[in-house]
């Protein structure tokens, strides 16, 4: 899983109709610093997450599990929103 | 999932069997701004995209293999959405908080 910071929001209503009724966002991978890292991409949502928030995301086919037993098909899917992020120094 | 814009489409009578009857599309990869980047790629196109469109596309092999639906095949690439519009915030470049509480 992945840090990252969520940008903003995509519409597009017409798309595969398992992926009707997900929220899709644009995330910037971010490193525990919060500083960007890697190019900006689209992930469902799972978690109900908004912009400017941190979150945490996974990639490849494991981003449909969250949204069991469909299989949406999506390669990046939030599955957390970060509180808090420890860094020992 | 990437953003991308429809350049152009390729035709081809001869090719992997799972592919039959499959729209290709030639797809511009894009940045957040709209700007052009990368080379552009192939993609597989169940939702009827149209040349200069903006569209939701997946680079990840299994999740083109899920919307081609045929089991293991030779795709790795696949369009899932027309894009309407996109709202994005200015780049990231300040945190809110890293805590540095060694037992918080």
């Amino acid at each position: 899983m992945q840090l990252g910071i969520v940008r903003g929001t995509l519409v597009a209503s017409r798309k595969d109709e398992r992926l009707e009724g997900i929220n899709l966002l644009v995330i910037q991978p971010i490193k525990p610093d919060g500083t960007s890292t890697g190019k900006t991409l689209i992930a469902t949502d799972s978690m109900g997450a908004g912009p400017g928030e941190r979150v945490f995301w996974v990639k490849s086919k494991e981003a449909s599990n969250p949204f069991a037993p469909i299989e949406v098909p999506t390669d990046a899917t939030i599955v957390g929103i970060v509180d808090l992020v420890h860094v020992e120094a | 999932m990437l953003i991308g814009r429809v350049i152009g489409n390729v035709v081809a009578t001869k090719k992997n069997l799972k592919l039959d009857g499959e729209k290709l599309l030639l797809v511009q990869p894009l940045e957040l701004s709209g700007a052009a980047k990368g080379t552009p790629i192939i993609a597989i196109d169940r939702m009827g995209a149209g040349p200069k469109e903006r569209v939701l596309y997946t680079q990840d092999g299994r999740t083109a293999q899920q919307i081609l639906g045929r089991g293991t095949a030779g795709v790795d690439a696949a369009i899932l959405g027309v894009i309407d519009e996109i709202d994005f915030g200015p780049p990231v470049v300040t945190v809110t908080q890293t805590k540095t509480n060694a037992h918080g």
